[in-house]
């Protein structure tokens, strides 16, 4: 027992000889900090003392309030002290104890004294601990000061009453717009630093006033800057400036170029690189512009510091992204940095590379990065793994060697991130291109042969199911498969035998083979394999009752379950065991979005407890409900879609109205969602008087006022229109909204007797062919578009004229055709060229559609479109191209 | 000060400078964005990195990626410097930060830089941050300038004449030598 005591103490002392904190204890320093009430005091001791507090703090120690309160208290007390060293421990040791407002008031005087003194050194510190902790009563009362300081000819307190003016901006910026112009005067300093914290400051001041930036700019840039730094900010500005002016100048040269590149030429590195950085990144920046930038940063490729090199690399890469061509001059610089001793520009270094290689260079750099593989971490190999895909997809020839190097890679050492990236990799070429197929299932098979993650295990076996029958000698993948039923867990074990039966429902001459399989995993030790064996025996029979035909089997292997999962969560959760058995149609496929139905969902409670058990409270729901009660609707039928609500007025209006459309196959409703904003009115018998005369086959049928619309408590009115039956129509409607006013006396809030007729102009209203689709996603798109008819297909192309990148040009045609996206196709990786975007929905008459857009962007900007629409019935396919057509 | 450091055309920010140990103890950290609001996810945040940088040789200021971050770090005996930016962020500007910093540490501990020396001196170290990074502005990147700030703080206003003179010989001395060093 006394053993292992003493040799501890013994470790202590080796410790203790080069730690003076050793067994440093927080009661112990605080009743040290007593020292400081001390009459005769110790500047030393008091100095030490604070330095031990500072310690534990920073080790991660807290006080807490009453402690903390001591502690500011007798620091206070060190005021008295008229030793520097102390007193700019007291300085540091207040901003650590950030005080309370109640406990600032005690410091404010000293430190105003000090703010005053004649040491400078006192009157930065004073400053930049006063602004600090100070709040904005006492920040009026020091103004006077912080103005003065600002012009002081000290940089030091120059400096400091700048840098607290910047923090200041952010909760008081009224008080420090008032010092514009004594900052201006210290943009002119002499000093560096002053320099850059006065063009800081006024910078952010202005910042919301393009004009003033501007200007700034402009002078700025004649050359009055000394500092690197306030360089470094102009030339961020001036890119700001650029950026908002390129829309007005189509022509000419582009304002402020000459002044980003004359700073390339700067005596600072630092200046140097911001100038290069700012210039790759000006929007639709040509070659002839980009081409000094590359030079002087290949110059750094070589540079004996790594922060260069690496600040070098980064630029270089992003370029390589949308200018290939412009990095090429790099590469033998670029292949030098694969061997870098730091593996984060080796890395930048090889990726570069891979997206600036041509077809005949790809073998060589393979060979290169397979050295290097084995000696970086896994982030980085992921980085590499998604660089050589791209590769691969833009030299499919080269698929052989580039297979070949992910299948090497996925039979080495790696976490599961990584061999993600590098299986989603093998999935994907196996998908672009047909050759590399059978290889590329072959490594897949032998992967899960040793594979120790389940999830990649039961997606490869879910991936062979679909891909593996359509070979040309699927029996091979047989082996694979059904070892896994030998070897591995129960997850896997259960989707091995969906695979097995998919390969059994698809191949006729392997289907006895198939069976004997799935028999003898009628005994397996996991109640999910039998059950699932049992099904897929039943199923792929013929002779069982379960499905009736062999379309059926395939429908229900590969089918995709068509409706959202939350949806049928809720549905599941809802459903009462009866006589009745659960009817999965009976699921609603509207996906609801989910911040508005959150929103609503407290107002909604009420309904949504005594609510038929009919699916999620979704707003649908709500509107289906509302519109139910109206007798006038009644006869409208199933309503097949109701808007998001769109604004009618400006924000802040007297009377804010929006309008939901709800469509139904014969009718289309208006509901009018008004809130009267003044509070000395009340209006009554509201009604919006709709003007259809652009929308010639659309006719009124129905309207319904609103009885009563006190204020700021919404009210709905209703017009109704008859259009042809299943018909897309469109058309565009004007809205008045007409009413009777009564003033309210806003003292009784008794409305006067009489009422005056009166009108409000709304905004005009349209009726658009995304109002007749329904967003409704699919889970496996790709399943689903080769479920459908390929006779009902239609392709067609269209330019879609210029735009400002990818991203707009494909959420325009998102929203112009209202469909789901799917497999979060959306969303356009910064900087690419060409993108493919899935969409599905559910067009009016319950006929299902798949959209399929390959977009592609020329340097010119010009968007060019491939449109392939396939859908249950060829009549709606031709209508979505009718949509794009005239969209 | 959240939005401090959000904005792309604002100022270069500095998210936090750490100094720590061979083992990856804290000596001195300071953090200045809110990105780690927790001591434990400081903590965590430390240890990753230690282990990400350790292998490396940093004789020079070396530079990586992390988390979103571009950190530049420096290693000397038994420190760790590090400096930490966002990834948007000027890495020469956010290498000149370590430099100053790193340099200035080495005139204030008269070029005996390790842990022990850091330790004992612990206040300078303070002082020295302090005078460097203003809640994430960049207040002073000259080595010179910081540690002469630093320096004055031991010319001892209160002392008597005679201790004065020797301390103010000192900060003579020091500032002699801070000179012939960055020469």
């Amino acid at each position: 027992m006394a053993q292992p005591l003493v040799k501890k103490d013994d470790d202590r002392d080796d410790e203790a000889e080069y730690s003076p904190f050793l067994g440093i204890e927080k009661g112990a320093v605080l009743q040290e900090a007593r020292a400081f009430n001390d009459p005769q005091l110790d500047a030393r001791r008091c100095s030490q003392v604070i330095t031990k507090l500072l310690y534990l703090l920073n080790q991660g120690e807290t006080f807490t309030k009453i402690e903390a309160t001591e502690v500011f208290f007798s620091v206070t007390k060190l005021f008295q002290s008229r030793d520097i060293g102390l007193r700019r421990m007291v300085y540091l040791m207040i901003k650590e104890l950030s005080p309370s407002a109640d406990e600032v008031i005690i410091v404010t005087s000293s430190l105003m004294k000090d703010m005053n003194s004649k040491t400078d050194m006192y009157r930065a510190n004073a400053i930049r601990v006063l602004c600090r902790i100070t709040d904005g009563t006492l920040l009026t009362q020091i103004e006077r000061y912080l103005k003065q300081a600002i012009v002081d000819k000290n940089p030091v307190i120059a400096s400091a009453a700048l840098v607290s003016g910047i923090h200041l901006l952010q909760t008081n910026p009224e008080i420090v717009k008032r010092w514009s112009n004594e900052v201006q005067e210290a943009v002119q300093s002499r000093a560096a630093l002053v320099q850059f914290h006065a063009l800081a400051l006024l910078h952010q001041i202005r910042q919301n006033d393009r004009l003033a930036v501007s200007k700034l700019v402009t002078s700025l840039t004649r050359g009055s800057v000394r500092s690197p730094l306030a360089q470094c900010l102009l030339i961020r500005y001036t890119s700001q400036v650029i950026r908002e002016s390129a829309s007005n100048t189509q022509t000419g040269d582009r304002p402020f170029y000459d002044f980003l590149e004359s700073c390339l030429r700067h005596k600072a590195e630092m200046v140097i690189f911001e100038a290069a950085r700012a210039i790759t990144e000006l929007n639709g920046v040509t070659t002839r512009e980009l081409t000094p930038a590359i030079t002087v940063l290949q110059l750094f490729l070589s540079s004996s510091k790594p922060v260069l090199r690496f600040a070098a690399v980064r630029t270089l890469n992003k370029v390589a992204m949308t200018h290939p061509m412009a990095v090429t001059n790099c590469n033998i610089d670029m292949e030098s940095l694969i061997s870098d001793q730091n593996r984060s520009i080796a890395t930048l270094a090889i990726t570069t590379l891979l997206k600036t290689g041509n077809e005949s260079s790809v073998d060589r750099l393979m060979k290169q990065i397979t050295n290097f593989m084995s000696d970086i971490a896994d982030e980085f190999k992921i980085v590499v793994v998604d660089a050589i895909r791209s590769l691969c997809l833009k030299f499919p020839l080269k698929y052989r060697s580039l297979m070949n190097f992910l299948s090497n890679i996925l039979r080495e050492e790696g976490g599961f991130e990584y061999k993600k990236a590098i299986v989603d990799s093998i999935v994907i070429l196996i998908r672009d291109i047909p050759d590399a197929k059978e290889s590329g299932l072959l490594h897949l098979c032998e992967f899960i042969e040793d594979c120790e993650f389940s999830y990649l295990s039961t997606q490869i076996l879910h991936f062979l199911g679909i891909e593996g029958p359509k070979t040309s000698d699927p029996s091979k993948y047989i082996r694979y498969i059904y070892n896994r039923v030998h070897l591995e867990n129960a997850t896997v074990r259960a989707s091995a035998v969906s695979t097995l039966a998919k390969f059994g429902a698809m191949v006729d001459s392997l289907k006895p083979r198939i069976f004997v399989l799935l028999r003898r995993c009628l005994y397996d030790s996991d109640d999910e394999v039998r059950d699932r064996a049992t099904l897929y025996l039943n199923t792929l029979d013929g002779e069982g009752a379960v499905v009736e035909s062999d379309k059926d089997v395939k429908e229900f292997l590969f089918g995709s379950l068509d409706v959202p999962l939350v949806n049928l969560e809720t549905s599941l959760k809802n459903y009462v065991p009866s006589e009745e058995s659960f009817d999965i149609h009976s699921v609603p496929k509207e996906i609801k979005t989910q911040p508005l139905a959150e929103k609503k969902a407290p107002g909604k409670k009420p309904t949504g407890l005594d609510a038929p058990p009919s699916g999620p409270t979704s707003t649908v729901d709500a509107y289906e409900r509302l519109l139910s009660s109206v007798p006038e609707f009644a006869s409208f039928g199933r309503l097949f879609k109701s808007s998001a609500p769109v604004e009618l007025t400006e924000a802040e209006t007297e009377y804010a109205v929006n309008v939901v459309k709800h469509i139904f196959d014969r009718h289309v409703v208006f509901q009018y969602n008004c809130t009267n904003t003044i509070p000395e009115q009340l209006l009554e018998n509201v009604t919006v008087i709709v003007d259809a005369s652009d929308a010639e086959e659309f006719s009124e049928v129905a309207s319904k006022p609103l009885r009563s619309l006190p204020y700021d408590s919404p009210g709905q009115t209703f017009v109704a229109f008859e259009k042809p039956e299943g018909v897309p129509a469109v058309g565009k409607f004007s809205n008045m909204l007409r009413f009777i006013v009564r003033e309210v006396d806003p003292t009784t809030g008794e409305p006067e007797d009489d009422g005056v007729e009166d009108e409000y102009q709304l905004e005009d209203l349209e009726v658009v062919s995304a109002d007749y689709v329904l967003k409704v996603g699919v889970s496996n798109f790709r399943n689903a578009w080769e479920s459908m008819d390929p006779d009902n297909e239609k392709i067609d192309e269209y330019g879609l004229g210029l735009r400002e990148n990818l991203t707009e040009a494909v959420n325009a045609v998102i929203n112009l055709l209202g469909m789901q996206p799917c497999e979060g196709t959306e969303v356009v990786p910064s900087n690419s060229r060409s993108h493919t975007c899935l969409l599905s929905g559910v067009y009016i008459g319950d006929v299902r559609v798949l959209v399929r857009l390959q977009f592609g962007i020329d340097s010119q900007k010009e968007v060019a479109m491939k449109l392939a629409v396939r859908s249950e019935d060829i009549a709606v396919s031709e209508a979505i191209h009718d949509i794009v057509a005239s969209g | 000060m959240a939005n401090f450091f959000s904005s792309r055309d604002s100022c270069p920010a500095v998210k936090n400078i750490l100094l720590l140990d061979s083992e990856g103890k804290r000596v001195v950290v300071k953090y200045y964005s809110d990105e780690w609001p927790t001591n434990s996810a400081k903590l965590a945040f430390e240890k990753s990195l230690f282990t990400k940088t350790l292998k490396s040789n940093a004789r020079v200021e070396e530079i990586t990626m992390f988390d979103d971050n571009i950190v530049i770090y420096k290693f000397v005996q038994d420190l760790h410097f590090y400096v930490t930016g966002g990834d948007e962020d000027n890495e020469l500007i956010l290498a000149s930060v370590l430099q100053g910093f790193f340099d200035a540490v080495a005139l204030l501990l008269r070029n005996t830089v390790d842990k022990r020396e850091a330790l004992e001196n612990l206040d300078l170290i303070y002082l020295c941050l302090d005078e460097i990074v203003d809640q994430g502005m960049i207040l002073e990147t000259d080595t010179s300038v910081i540690a002469g700030k630093v320096a004055i703080q031991s010319l001892d206003a209160g002392a008597p004449l005679s201790e004065q003179t020797i301390s103010q010989a000192l900060a003579t001395a020091r500032e002699h030598l801070a000179r012939t060093l960055l020469k």
